[in-house]
């Protein structure tokens, strides 16, 4: 069968730019210490903060999903005016580097922020320096990749089946539940795993608004950041941890959350 | 017309070594030198450095210093990967001595400050803190920089020989991360270098540890393995070691170096 | 029991301007071209798109009335409707898919699967219950869409362009089976479709719209014997003049005086099969009192007829044998004399 040579114009760029993303993931493999692998991964901190990291992670992805889908909706479906600042505003974090957002994070919800002054004088809540306050940080950062995919998802979807549905007398949450939100599937598994994946390397904002205390706000991204001054070839085996994961997900979900 | 050229110049040059050779503290070949330096100094040295980097470019204008402050651990973890630095300050000797074992410094390092311990707060000192016990209070949110950090492991031996027993609510990654939360209002207390206070000014306030649970930490100063201009960086190290350098810290709250 | 509605609306380009009145036992097929408004109409009276003024009653009861500003919406009417494309949902079975209706009206699971499970076995598709939409083909979908339509047994039927999706072959098969189940079902029948075959097979009653208003209504014979609109003409393939009768002629636009047997008087129109048309290379003399020059400007072939189509004073559509045109003959752009009998033009009321 006759195949289509790619031109040079073409290749040269091309490998240029995968050795760029090839070689650090070569230079953590080489330079990790497998043989103290297993004692790096199994130290006490490093279960702390990977089960940290887990739990923290996938809550940033529940609240993602439970505020982002409706948001996503309105965005896809609902006509008002200020929706598409709206619509940057909640895609800001995606742009914004993280200490950023931690900082904003801070001025609205730390001890003398604008909501967060109340709840410490009404229910002496505070919110950094927990666990709370890293689900707060990585949702912040997260949550816009999944509001995107669903809303992509939610336009490109065939409309009218939710017209055959109301016209078999499904009611409106019927039709979400039933009819809607299977046919977006593959855009809503895209979008909460992007989150996931998201929140799970978050760094700069939990780390300004959440603090850093083992066990309660240090996530593997800090444990690592910390181990890189105490232990370097420790925190090279847990980075390659943190990218095997991160690939992992990318590789699994393949195509699937380019077309949503 | 070009003899005329030729005597300005030679006008300019004897001006300019006239002008600093009455100077016998700072380096005898100060005017002549010329060239850049990256300075990685612990954070605490923030705003003496600063100073003494602008009174350094004045005295030799040929030179320029970039200063890059940070955490000291972080410090020594970015240099011995490779960042170009061509003088390091620590806030402590086992960093120092750190970077000495693993092959990155140039030379002895030489002692050039001390510094001790000093709790800060809010101004006005709100939750009215006195000394070290009152750091253990139920409901006070306390942080400090982590054990790597000089200034962490020192409020830790501080506190262990005060007898008090206190779990920090964060571990920062250097005395300006620990101060910028105090300043926010999201810590109540936290244990930095007294020169922190001095430089933050107003922004902040000190309660001073007595001396019998206090810490006095070392700071030496080296020239990084390396360097491209091994001149300028050893006249830096010099001014620092110099009596205008020494006034100078000691203006930021500095202990002389013994 | 009937159907009664009454919309205006505004769809971009489209001003619908239409009243329907559907009788119980009437299947009744809305025609017309591409545009026409016919599908806007159907999704109006299921409650998809807000009108701007008018009314919808279903056996008496006000589905929706812009006057009182009620509206029921599409979930609570008692209304099937089979789309052009089926929209079978792809995430469901077969079976789950006919079981929707019925499990959305509150059905239990149970009693649903049972009931879906018998439409299935009447409209042939029993063993294909497990089936996704996408194991099956064009036909079969339809037949699916079709018994989901039909099983929580609504009052109105809605089918838009049923048969559209098919090819040409399925398309007749399908038909017949659609007939079946059409000529089964208790309640109010409204069909959409721009294919005049269709129409006639499956209705009793057209309706003619273009441009989003009524043009023509009634039986299939009637209509297609006397169409009263150019598109209609053209589905059935006959020549439709309009003007003023007056003592056994019509005076039609453009000032010809056409003789017709029965032409009384008032705004009339006069159909030409034609067949009855005759092409003449020179003015033929006798009896035909309708002879006019014209030329040919397109010729065309089919099967084993070939259609001219002469433009003059009276533009007509004549149809002759291929061996008559070859006696004749005639290339497009050639000078020809058309001739008819008056009794072969039929003449009714405008």
């Amino acid at each position: 069968m006759r195949r289509e040579r790619v031109p040079i114009v073409v290749i040269v760029p091309a490998a240029i730019g995968a050795a760029f993303f090839i070689l650090p993931l070569l230079g953590l493999i080489v330079r990790s210490p497998w043989r103290d692998a297993v004692t790096a991964l199994t130290a006490p901190e490093t279960l702390e903060a990977l089960k940290l990291s887990l739990l923290a992670s996938l809550s940033a992805t529940a609240v993602g999903l439970v505020l982002g889908v409706p948001l996503a909706w309105i965005y896809a479906r609902v006509e008002f005016p200020g929706r598409d600042l709206l619509r940057a505003l909640t895609t800001l974090p995606m742009v914004l580097p993280p200490v950023v957002g931690g900082i904003a994070l801070l001025l609205a919800f730390g001890r003398r922020g604008l909501f967060g002054s109340w709840l410490d004088s009404s229910f002496g809540i505070t919110l950094p320096f927990t666990t709370a306050g890293v689900v707060m940080a990585e949702t912040f950062v997260a949550m816009p990749f999944l509001i995107l995919t669903v809303e992509a998802g939610l336009r490109s979807m065939d409309r009218r089946y939710e017209e055959a549905a109301r016209a078999l007398g499904a009611s409106r949450w019927r039709v979400f539940t039933r009819v809607t939100l299977p046919l977006i599937a593959p855009s809503l598994f895209a979008g909460a795993v992007l989150c996931w994946a998201r929140a799970l390397g978050e760094f700069g904002a939990t780390i300004t608004f959440a603090g850093n205390f083992p066990g309660v706000t240090q996530t593997m991204p800090l444990a690592v950041y910390l181990l890189l001054e105490t232990n370097q070839e420790a925190s090279f085996i847990l980075s390659l941890v943190l990218l095997l994961i991160s690939l992992v997900v990318l590789v699994g979900l393949r195509h699937r959350w380019l077309i949503a | 017309m070009r003899n005329r050229i030729w005597l300005l110049v030679a006008a300019v040059l004897l001006a300019a070594c006239g002008s600093s050779g009455g100077n016998a503290s700072t380096s005898p070949s100060s005017s002549l030198l010329s060239g850049y330096i990256n300075v990685f100094a612990a954070a605490s040295l923030t705003a003496s450095f600063n100073s003494l980097g602008v009174a350094f470019h004045r005295a030799s204008p040929g030179v320029g210093v970039n200063f890059n402050y940070a955490g000291t651990p972080t410090l020594v973890t970015q240099i011995e990967q490779g960042a170009p630095a061509d003088v390091f300050a620590s806030a402590d000797t086992t960093n120092m001595d750190k970077l000495t074992a693993d092959g990155f410094t140039s030379g002895s390092s030489r002692t050039f400050a001390r510094n001790q311990l000093e709790i800060v707060v809010a101004p006005g000192n709100p939750k009215s803190i006195t000394g070290l016990a009152d750091l253990a209070k139920p409901g006070l949110i306390y942080i400090t920089e982590g054990p790597t950090v000089p200034a962490g492991k020192y409020s830790l031996q501080a506190l262990a020989m005060a007898g008090v027993k206190v779990t920090p609510k964060s571990l920062e990654t250097s005395v300006s991360a620990v101060i910028s939360k105090i300043e926010l209002g999201e810590a109540d207390a936290g244990i930095v270098y007294t020169t922190d206070i001095t430089a933050a000014g107003p922004r902040v306030q000190g309660v001073p540890i007595p001396a019998a649970s206090n810490v006095i930490a070392t700071y030496p100063i080296v020239a990084v393995k390396g360097t491209r201009y091994p001149d300028v960086a050893s006249a830096f190290i010099a001014y620092v070691l110099s009596s205008t350098g020494q006034s100078t810290l000691a203006t930021f709250g500095f202990l002389p170096p013994s | 029991m009937s159907l009664e509605a009454s919309i205006r609306l505004t769809l971009g380009p489209l001003n619908l301007d239409m009243e329907i009145t559907i009788a119980e036992g009437e299947v009744v097929a809305l025609l017309g071209p591409n545009g026409a408004g016919k599908t806007t109409l159907l999704r109006a009276v299921a409650g998809l798109i807000p009108f701007e003024s008018g009314f919808v009653r279903l056996d008496g009861k006000v589905l929706e009335d812009t006057s009182t500003n009620k509206y029921v919406p599409t979930e609570r009417r008692p209304i099937g409707l089979v789309f052009q494309d089926y929209l079978l949902f792809p995430h469901l079975d077969v079976l789950d898919n006919v079981a929707f209706g019925l499990r959305s009206r509150g059905m239990p699971r149970g009693a649903a699967a049972e009931k879906a499970g018998e439409w299935l076995e009447r409209v042939g598709l029993r063993s294909y219950a497990r089936a996704k939409p996408s194991e099956l083909s064009g036909g079969q979908r339809q037949r699916v869409a079709l018994a989901r339509a039909l099983a929580p047994e609504p009052r109105l039927l809605l089918l838009d362009e049923p048969l559209a999706a098919l090819d040409v072959t399925t398309r007749a098969e399908v038909r017949r089976d659609l007939k079946r189940h059409l000529m089964s079902f208790q309640g109010i029948r409204l069909v959409v479709t721009h294919d005049p075959l269709e129409a006639v097979a499956l209705a009793d009653r057209l309706i003619v719209m273009e441009s989003g208003r009524l043009v023509q209504t009634g039986a299939p014979a009637e209509v297609t014997e006397r169409p009263r609109s150019q598109y209609v003409a053209d589905l059935v393939g006959v020549n439709l003049l309009r003007g003023e009768a007056g003592n056994g002629s019509v005076q039609v636009a453009g000032g010809a005086v056409v003789s017709a047997a029965g032409a009384e008087s008032g705004e009339v129109f006069a159909v030409i099969h034609p067949r009855a048309v005759a092409i003449h290379r020179i003015r033929p003399e006798g009896s035909p009192r309708n002879v006019w020059p014209g030329r040919a400007s397109h010729i065309e072939l089919l099967g084993n007829r070939v259609r001219v189509r002469i433009e003059g004073q009276v533009p007509l559509v004549a149809e002759v044998t291929p061996s008559a045109l070859r006696e004749l003959d005639l290339i497009e752009g050639g000078e020809v004399w058309l001739s008819f009998k008056a009794t072969d033009v039929g003449v009714y009321p405008a």
